[in-house]
């Protein structure tokens, strides 16, 4: 008989921070250089190079670490990771191993099980390696160091989670507030974000762990809830048949939708950790902790709470639009600009919803500016377009951010509202269809959206629908 | 007149006085390396070409007035681990035989801006590891006293340069006693500075937490010159210090009544030549009848220096010579299958036996399950050390002792046991460990005609009680020249 086994996951993530220049040197952190044209004596790995930490990088670990309830370590140090690699220019990784920057923390998590809090154990500082290209043709391997030493927090769990949904919802809980600080854009298919999942499983009610495994290149939500399922299984089966779970590390395969192993525990590496005898320690003091709690941004539970209060929004709307904080940031300057909460939240939730589904877009891309917005709802309140109108403007400002009111304008896009000019049309039309009269003198209502239908469409669809029921309902009779 | 007698500082005067001119200082040293070098090997690269460019530049310079200091116009040798824009930076070892710098190391850029000619690189132990400047991949640099003795390392090329009259100054480092045995065992002057004064960006590291640049020269009043013209605050390079005090010349004074010099009794026991033993009492009483306050202590804990050196030494450097890998640049094993039998074949052919030991032992002792017994215990011996210094330093202005326990030891006779070489720096070793401020100068000769060298330490940045006490007695003495210095 089968028994019953619970899944037992720890995540170590990797945040790659929002610095213009890298960890250990002055140059650009910039994507899509020429290769090498980002790099220096420091980042290359010349000798007689030294290191020298930007302090930007402390203050974005401290502002993560500060928002995900860790205690502070106020007197830090940076170790070296020795391993051999082309891509790691001076075969040693600056990281940190004795003395991380964050420890002891933890992030409030909701799924459907209900509400609960998955704990950090530690967040540290390190850097990034370069690139390595294969030329197959040519058989060599070419190395490009534009990355090298871009920073990096390394965000370690407890092994808190039980489930696919879980990881996913402490992952959505990062990478939300480290959006908030705007401390990484956290994406995961551009590497921004990367997150190895290490599982085990366990009789349920048993107290000790599994033996776990650690699974690698995990490029989506998807990739991860796929690989946590796929590895339960194969761990199960495994005990089922009486065998044993190897400890080792694993590559998942996002074509075959399966994971192999790369390396197991015996072939570890002795990484041979030593303090890093170039930098000095980092020692933060109470004034810079509450420095940076005070430049601290509103965080997402925050603003949820404000949101309900102070514009009177749906809590579903509110969630949606605080879960980007690039689209809450739109929310409230449109909303300053026109005052109207209910109006902007109705068009990002409808609207914009739809054009981001339509073009497969982040929240993150949105780019058509608040003015623009409030200027769209300006003209609609003020009925000088009507909603369809309106509709058509808005995808133009969500693809180029144009001002409607010079579009409206230039387009001559502005509702008919002159009552003489609509009562006319209104007349030619219940001329032209005595059908739909007749039908609608027989008490069918559905006849009098269609004639309104066919005086939108004789007026290229600028009229004002109340007018043109009104004036139908008056010259019918 | 033979330009090479002077001094940096005495030249440089000649030079802003326009009796010689920068091209005439600069040719005399060219040519005196190249009556000399075939006897010394003092140097690895010798820039003719840039140095002579150089000198007109820096003679239009000096005589539009924009080059005023003590140093401009004179030539110097850099040692070969010090980083040198444009110019061939080998670190004597062959996996850099052919790595040519895209910048300078700061140490180097300052002597530049107050006008230094630089002539070319010295000669040194393979990556600073040695103490005879033996493990050079670029042959043995001998002894300007006697070529059949070692100069003594690893800056051995820069201060037989200096000590056969081949160049004014040079520039050392010191990362365990690199700049004050050489100069103990060839008769000139060497400052190994406090930890954090000289800049080590461009200094290709060994050991990153002992590593210091200084210089090396024929007197105190030229290492003084040359130690402020090189300290700097330098933000590329964390371990930096901000110092105030750096103003070195200041304390060119012969006095030294009232000042407490301590002769830690340890230094003088056994394994020490009764020779140097002698002169260095002897320089001792000198001081003692100018008026200083000497007395005998026990500093303590010194039979643990070497053991910690070496493993907090070695395991920097394992890591720290881990980017010579035939990736980036340097040597390349021509054959090879794949990537691991590249690293492997490059760094086994590139590397001398002293580097690859020091490497094995560093990892070693950095290795999961030995580095708490080694590496840790290492660092708490540091501290202890350090403390020891702290409780000297409460009592005296200097310590004063031997540099090294013998004069220069015959070639050939220290590589095949490397535990007595290693021992021959347990003068030294302590003061890098905690992070002091040491000279060594001559003091005296031996029955062979070699030179023993005095060394004087000083608390961490009071850099001027050592230099006061070195002038001091140097006031006593005739600087003596080397037989190839007279050739």
């Amino acid at each position: 008989m089968s028994k019953n086994y619970e899944t037992v996951i720890g995540l170590e993530v990797h945040v790659e921070l929002a610095t213009k220049t890298k960890i250990f040197c002055s140059c650009s952190t910039a994507f899509g250089g020429a290769p090498n044209t980002h790099t220096c004596p420091v980042c290359t790995g010349q000798p007689g190079s030294l290191p020298v930490l930007n302090k930007q990088v402390v203050e974005y670990a401290v502002a993560v670490g500060l928002a995900t309830n860790c205690q502070i370590t106020q007197y830090s140090k940076f170790d070296r990771k020795n391993y051999f690699y082309p891509d790691n220019p001076q075969n040693y990784q600056i990281s940190q191993l004795y003395l991380p920057i964050c420890r002891d923390g933890y992030v409030e998590i909701e799924t459907d099980a209900g509400k609960k809090q998955v704990r950090i154990h530690e967040i540290h500082m390190e850097e990034d390696a370069g690139k390595l290209v294969h030329d197959e043709w040519e058989d060599v391997s070419i190395v490009d160091y534009n990355r090298s030493g871009v920073p990096l927090i390394e965000i370690v769990s407890e092994p808190d989670m039980r489930s696919a949904d879980e990881v996913i919802a402490y992952l959505e809980k990062l990478r939300q507030t480290i959006q908030y600080l705007g401390a990484s854009d956290c994406k995961l298919n551009e590497g921004s974000m990367r997150a190895d999942v290490n599982l085990s499983v366990r009789e349920v009610g048993s107290s000790k762990f599994g033996t776990r495994t650690e699974m690698k290149n995990l490029n989506s939500f998807k990739a991860i809830a796929h690989a946590i399922e796929g590895e339960r299984e194969r761990q199960i089966e495994l005990l089922e048949a009486g065998r044993k779970v190897v400890q080792e590390t694993r590559r998942w395969d996002d074509n075959k939708e399966s994971s192999h192993a790369m390396r197991s525990k015996e072939d570890a590496q002795d990484y041979r950790y030593f303090p890093e005898p170039d930098l000095v320690p980092i020692v933060i003091s109470d004034e810079w902790i509450a420095d940076i709690r005070s430049r601290q941004p509103e965080l997402r539970d925050e603003k949820l709470v404000r949101y309900k209060k102070e514009y009177d929004i749906p809590d579903y709307d509110a969630k949606i639009i605080t879960s980007s904080k690039h689209m809450a940031d739109i929310f409230e300057a449109t909303t300053k600009l026109c005052g109207k909460p209910k109006k902007v939240s109705n068009w990002l939730m409808v609207e914009a919803m739809r054009l981001m589904k339509e073009h497969e877009m982040d929240p993150e891309e949105l780019r058509f500016s608040p003015v623009n917005l409030a200027k769209l709802i300006e003209l609609v309140e003020s009925g000088t377009i009507n909603g369809s109108v309106a509709k058509e403007v808005f995808e133009i400002v969500f693809d180029k951010d144009i001002d409607p009111e010079q579009y409206v304008e230039e387009k001559g896009l502005k509702s008919v509202n002159d009552e003489g000019e609509l009562r006319d049309a209104v007349q030619r039309v219940i001329e032209e269809n005595p059908q739909s009269v007749e039908d609608y003198h027989g008490g069918k209502e559905k006849a009098l959206g269609y004639l309104v239908g066919q005086t939108m469409k004789a007026t290229k669809g600028k009229a004002n629908p109340g007018m043109v029921n009104k004036l139908l309902k008056e010259l019918l009779g | 007149m033979n330009l090479l007698r002077y001094t940096a500082v005495e030249l440089g005067k000649k030079i802003q006085a326009g009796e010689v001119s920068v091209l005439e200082a600069t040719q005399a040293v060219l040519d005196a390396i190249k009556a000399k070098e075939a006897a010394v090997n003092s140097f690895v690269t010798v820039d003719e070409e840039g140095a002579l460019k150089r000198a007109a530049e820096v003679q239009k310079l000096i005589d539009e007035g924009k080059l005023t200091g003590p140093l401009a116009g004179v030539p110097v040798a850099i040692k070969d681990n010090m980083c040198t824009e444009g110019l061939l930076t080998t670190c004597s070892s062959k996996i850099l035989y052919n790595y040519i710098p895209t910048y300078s190391a700061e140490a180097v850029k300052r002597l530049e801006a107050a006008g230094a000619v630089i002539v070319g690189k010295t000669n040194m132990d393979e990556f600073a590891m040695g103490s005879t400047t033996e493990t050079s991949a670029y042959g043995v640099t001998k002894n300007p006293w006697n070529t059949e003795h070692v100069p003594g390392g690893s800056s051995g090329g820069s201060c037989a340069a200096v000590a056969a009259e081949e160049v004014p100054y040079a520039l050392g480092s010191d990362t365990g006693g690199s700049i004050r045995q050489p100069s103990s065992f060839c008769g000139v002057t060497g400052i190994k500075p406090t930890y954090g004064s000289v800049s080590r960006y461009g200094l290709i590291a060994y050991g990153s937490s002992l590593d210091q640049i200084g210089p090396i020269a024929k007197d105190v009043t030229d290492c003084a010159t040359i130690l402020e013209s090189i300290t700097s605050y330098d933000t590329k390079d964390s371990t930096s210090v901000k110092r105030e005090d750096s103003d070195y010349t200041s304390a060119l004074v012969d006095d030294v009544k009232g000042m407490r010099i301590g002769i830690p009794r340890d230094y003088f026991g056994e394994g020490l030549d009764p020779e140097v033993r002698e002169a260095v009492l002897a320089a001792a009483e000198t001081l003692k009848e100018k008026g200083a306050i000497v007395e005998e202590f026990d500093l303590g804990l010194v039979e643990y220096a070497i053991p910690a050196y070496y493993v907090i030494a070695c395991a920097e450097a394992s890591s720290n010579l881990a980017r010579f890998d035939g990736v980036k640049y340097g040597y390349r094993t021509r054959e090879y299958e794949g990537l691991h039998n590249m690293y492997k074949k490059s760094r086994s052919e590139g590397f001398g036996a002293e580097v690859k030991r020091r490497i094995m032992l560093g990892s070693f002792v950095l290795s999961s399950g030995y580095y708490d017994a080694y590496y840790l215990k290492a660092l708490r011996v540091k501290a202890l050390i350090k403390k020891a210094f702290d409780n000297a330093f409460s009592k005296y202005d200097v310590i004063l002792g031997p540099a090294a326990p013998t004069t220069a030891p015959k070639l050939g006779q220290s590589l095949d046991n490397p535990i007595q070489m290693y021992l021959g720096d347990i003068y030294t070793i302590s003061v890098n460990l905690a992070g002091l401020p040491g000279i060594s100068l001559p003091c005296d000769m031996d029955k062979n005609g070699l030179p023993i060298g005095l060394q004087l330490i000083g608390d961490c940045f009071k850099e001027k009680n050592i230099i006061r006490a070195a002038y001091s007695f140097e006031q006593t003495r005739e600087y003596k020249h080397s037989p190839l210095a007279e050739a």
